[in-house]
């Protein structure tokens, strides 16, 4: 006699059987301590070595509402979303009706069954797993902290033997998460005991759902994004953060904090080399962070889509002034608070286009954590190279969430690169300095560090229009070469950027597909699924702004591209019919934007759709 | 407009400073404001301050804001360089300069539309988080460049020039910049160039966050009967605390006061601050202490003027982030980068 029995002792559909592939999703209360016991469950699926993509689901809220923690077992290597629970752990009853309608014909429920439930909550066609958690917890512990945090990791105990999941592996966890803390790493291994020998006890163990070791892991590592990009920041040489906290970003700063006290205090002196400040407000930020790189610092700040619009002014200075500056955007839906903690690629033309006047400015599109790195570091440069405002879209898909990727790579010979600097040494040599001067027939002047020589090399940065020696001037003539040159630097841009990456399909194809960011795993596995119907389309990720050369040869190659967004109104379409001046009926839209991340089954069934 | 340039010939007897500097080496290209603008007082008072204090005009960063004070900074200093920024936003420009770059001496020069109206965020915000700086606004009660409309500095009651009252209560930055924790604050007027030229000195030479408040009347649009910023107005109600001087190096202090009326304060960079007593009971040391002199004054109608407070232990933004002597765009690869060997050790740490 085992819990699935006692209750539907035979779901009206076969139950589900599958070996790491399948998905696992937790319904939380926000604030009870339950992401770290199922991030522990994460961990040690991948010390299996079998790949699994979790992503937090949860409300702008501190503690209270319902937040959902969906885990993505695939070790075929499929990393986006999917529709549909196959194991659903139900610790919410707020949630209650909505997740047992989102469990897959044949899956499974697992509930806190300490209080009865009706038998009308239940669905006859899923497999119901009842265990008395509060009960047990409530019998083991007495303090209601701890009654709180054990009852989590007595439910990852009991899910390690419903799956048939190594529990030493888990035990392992818990010690290196608490190394150097015996008592608690005790305590902790008490708890997932108690859960994994009820349930041998007294369920049947394993169910369909199960875990097998693998070798798919390999040496991937496993990050968030915000913290990948604080670590391309700091190994791109960035010693000034100016921010102001908001999600999904924060999370960007605060890593950059953690890091410099790790990497960049001196040690002898034992001060830093790095300045942050949180600011009062997004204007300050970004009004620091070009005032840090006017001097010469590497400078950064991490926003979201209203501090993009609060900075609208000062990046438009920046621009024009031609000043150094590194904005990462963790992109969350809008418009105006929009849905602040769910996921969109929204603020492509926001970020193109920002501030008033012509302006155009140079995006990078990372796809996942170590893409956030290398872009990160890459920014650095292409700031100082540039002389112009970098924008890195990450969005909150990848920037808050634990992603596996590739391990993040520094080559030990690469130098920063700081761009046109004129030094002292330079000035007293006697090189003409004019500080908007096109010496090199590339749009991009020299600059001079503030307090570089007693007379020579000084100019005065402003907002107004002036001629090439800096010099405030009106005159039309003057401020239309200043205007062209912008636009020529912005062509020069175009080898800088990190070049799109295509992947042909294996039979040749008049129809492609373009797409950036996180929208990468969904569509990597949504071509898998069209091919198998029939459908071949090449791919083509752009990975940044202004687009290179590749990316209009792309779409000439191909009769229908299908451009695959997160965000209403095709943004990124818009940004390449602007200014490619592709013909629209040439690009057709996909696009996802409830807030959720965008699905593969999502893209395959719009774009056969479009295909009729 | 700034390509006025000034002719480059000197006067064969202009002194020369302790660098051989002469104060036409601190100046800047002809001034655009208006013949008489209390602005282009302040800008010469500026030039005596940095002339006589030796300064090398290429180690002085100016910074400022949208406006008529903001332009002034293109009419000194012209071998420094400048950074006129967006409307309101110089102290975050500022700030970010000045964290990037302790080196350097940052000059702020903002007016009370920049600073008081839509920049008051940004001014309380650099004050409180003590930036070394000097940040002067040039107050004339009006937006000058717009024609003459109120700024948020215009006392209540005080007439535009159609005779039309303000009604809003205006906002005291000296107040406000004590409040913050200001550790220099000084009030001025533009008329008096004796009183202003040391205050600008010591500022220039403070360890902090220092604020001078600089009522600089508007010729153009705020200089008539009925305006609490006109010359006459300020002569007439103009109450000094206190004259100061300010010794620097190894010149002798000289005690040219009775006891009792000279205060000697010793600035963090060993300069003195030389005040001469006017009012016998004002300790411009004790804060409580000020912002209550100058709240009781404030009530009778009186602009009070001079060296109001200063905190010559005070630490600065560097000292609360701990950071590095050096300038950060001075730091090699080595000392940014932590290299491969660290990543490889991290990438360990997340699996």
């Amino acid at each position: 006699m085992n819990a699935i029995d006692k209750i539907h002792p035979h779901s009206t559909v076969p139950a589900l059987q599958a070996v790491n592939e399948f998905v696992v999703k937790f319904a939380n209360v926000n604030g009870s301590g339950s992401a770290s016991a199922n991030q522990l469950f994460a961990k040690a699926i991948l010390r299996m070595g079998v790949p699994v993509t979790p992503r937090n689901i949860f409300p702008s809220n501190i503690q209270g509402l319902p937040t959902w923690y969906e885990m993505r077992v695939s070790e075929a290597g499929h990393m986006g979303a999917r529709d549909g629970t196959d194991l659903m752990v139900a610790m919410n009853p707020q949630t209650w009706d909505e997740d047992i309608a989102s469990i897959m014909p044949g899956g499974y429920l697992f509930y806190d069954s300490t209080k009865p439930m009706p038998a009308s909550k239940f669905r006859d066609d899923i497999n119901v797993i009842g265990v008395p958690l509060t009960a047990i917890t409530n019998a083991a512990y007495t303090q209601s902290r701890e009654r709180q945090l054990f009852k989590n990791i007595i439910y990852v105990g009991v899910l390690a033997a419903l799956l048939d999941m190594d529990v030493k592996a888990i035990e392992g966890l818990l010690a290196d998460q608490f190394r150097g803390r015996d008592k608690l790493i005790a305590a902790n291994h008490q708890a997932l005991r108690l859960g994994y020998d009820y349930a041998l006890a007294n369920l049947q163990c394993p169910i369909g759902l199960r875990f097998r070791p693998s070798d798919q892991v390999g040496d991937r590592i496993f990050l968030e994004g915000n913290a990948a990009s604080a670590l391309g920041a700091l190994y791109g040489g960035a010693t000034v953060c100016a921010w102001y906290p908001i999600t999904p970003s924060s999370s960007l700063a605060e890593a950059f904090i953690k890091y410099c006290a790790k990497y960049r205090v001196d040690p002898d002196s034992k001060k830093n080399r790095f300045g942050i400040v949180q600011a009062e407000d997004e204007l300050s930020s970004i009004g620091m962070v070009i005032g840090a790189g006017w001097n010469g610092a590497r400078a950064f700040t991490a926003t979201s889509g209203p501090g993009i619009s609060l900075m609208q002014e000062f990046i438009g200075l920046a621009y024009f002034a031609e000043i150094p500056a590194v904005i990462f955007d963790v992109q969350r839906a809008g418009p105006s608070t929009g849905m602040p903690t769910r996921n969109q690629q929204c603020d492509v033309l926001s970020c193109a286009y920002a501030s008033h006047g012509d302006t155009k400015h140079v995006l990078l599109f990372p796809e996942d954590p170590a893409e956030c790195f290398d872009f990160g570091a890459d920014a650095m440069d292409l700031a100082d190279r540039l002389q112009t405002p970098i924008f890195v879209l990450l969005d909150l898909d990848i920037g808050m969430n634990e992603r596996l990727c590739r391990p993040l790579t520094w080559d030990d010979s690469r130098k920063l690169d700081r761009g046109k600097v004129m030094t002292a040494e330079d000035l007293i040599a006697g090189r003409v300095f004019g500080r908007y001067l096109d010496v090199d027939d590339d749009g991009i002047p020299y600059r001079t560090y503030p307090g570089t020589h007693p007379t020579k090399g000084a100019y005065f940065t402003r907002g107004t229009s002036r001629d090439e020696y800096a010099r405030y001037t009106e005159d039309g003539a003057a401020y239309q070469r200043n205007m062209d040159r912008l636009v020529k630097k912005f062509e020069t841009a175009k080898a800088m950027v990190p070049a799109p990456i295509q992947r042909d399909a294996a039979v040749p194809t008049r129809l492609g597909a373009i797409y950036y960011g996180s929208t990468a795993p969904a569509m990597l596995e949504a071509a898998e699924i069209l091919a198998g119907r029939g459908i071949h389309l090449d791919l083509m990720r752009v990975r940044g702004f202004p687009f290179a050369a590749a990316v209009g040869d792309f779409v000439e190659a191909h009769d229908r591209v299908f451009v695959v967004e997160q965000n209403r109104d095709a943004q990124l379409r818009t940004l390449l019919i602007n200014e490619e001046e592709f013909n629209p009926k040439q690009l057709a839209k996909v696009l996802h934007y409830d807030g959720s991340p965008i699905t593969a089954r999502f893209i395959a069934e719009t774009i056969a759709g479009l295909i009729g | 407009m700034t390509y006025l340039s000034k002719p480059k010939m000197h006067h064969p007897d202009l002194k020369a400073n302790a660098l051989g500097f002469t104060r036409r080496d601190y100046e800047g290209p002809v001034s655009t404001l208006c013949a008489g603008c209390g602005h282009d007082s302040i800008s010469a008072a500026i030039i005596r301050a940095c002339y006589q204090l030796n300064l090398q005009p290429h180690r002085i960063a100016k910074m400022s804001g949208i406006g008529c004070s903001s332009k002034t900074p293109s009419y000194f200093l012209g071998a420094s360089h400048g950074f006129n920024s967006v409307h309101g936003r110089m102290p975050s420009v500022l700030t970010g300069a000045n964290i990037a770059n302790r080196d350097l001496i940052y000059l702020g020069v903002s007016g009370d539309g920049d600073s008081a109206s839509i920049g008051l965020g940004q001014f309380a915000h650099s004050i409180r988080r003590g930036v070394n700086m000097t940040y002067i606004v040039e107050n004339n009660g009006v937006y000058g460049l717009t024609k003459g409309q109120f700024s948020a500095t215009a006392d209540k009651g005080a007439k535009n020039r159609r005779g039309v009252p303000n009604m809003d209560e205006p906002i005291d930055m000296v107040s406000m910049a004590l409040q913050l924790g200001a550790t220099y604050v000084g009030r001025s007027f533009s008329g008096d160039k004796d009183q202003l030229v040391p205050l600008i000195e010591g500022a220039l030479m403070h360890k902090g966050a220092a604020f001078i408040d600089c009522i600089s009347p508007c010729v153009a649009f705020n200089n008539h009967e009925g305006s609490t910023k006109s010359f006459d107005y300020v002569r007439e109600h103009n109450e000094a605390v206190n004259r100061m001087d300010v010794i620097t190096g190894r010149a002798p202090i000289t005690a040219d006061y009775a006891p009792g009326e000279m205060e000697l304060v010793r600035q963090h960079d060993g300069t003195y601050l030389k005040l001469k007593k006017i009012a016998t009971d004002y300790d411009p040391t004790d804060r409580v202490a000020v912002m209550n002199y100058l709240q009781e004054h404030k009530a009778r109608g009186e602009i009070v003027t001079g060296l109001l407070y200063v905190d010559s232990d005070a630490d600065d933004l560097h000292g609360y982030l701990n950071s590095i002597d050096a300038p950060f765009n001075t730091l090699s690869d080595a000392d940014l980068v932590p290299g491969a060997a660290a990543l490889a050790k991290l990438n360990a740490s997340l699996r």
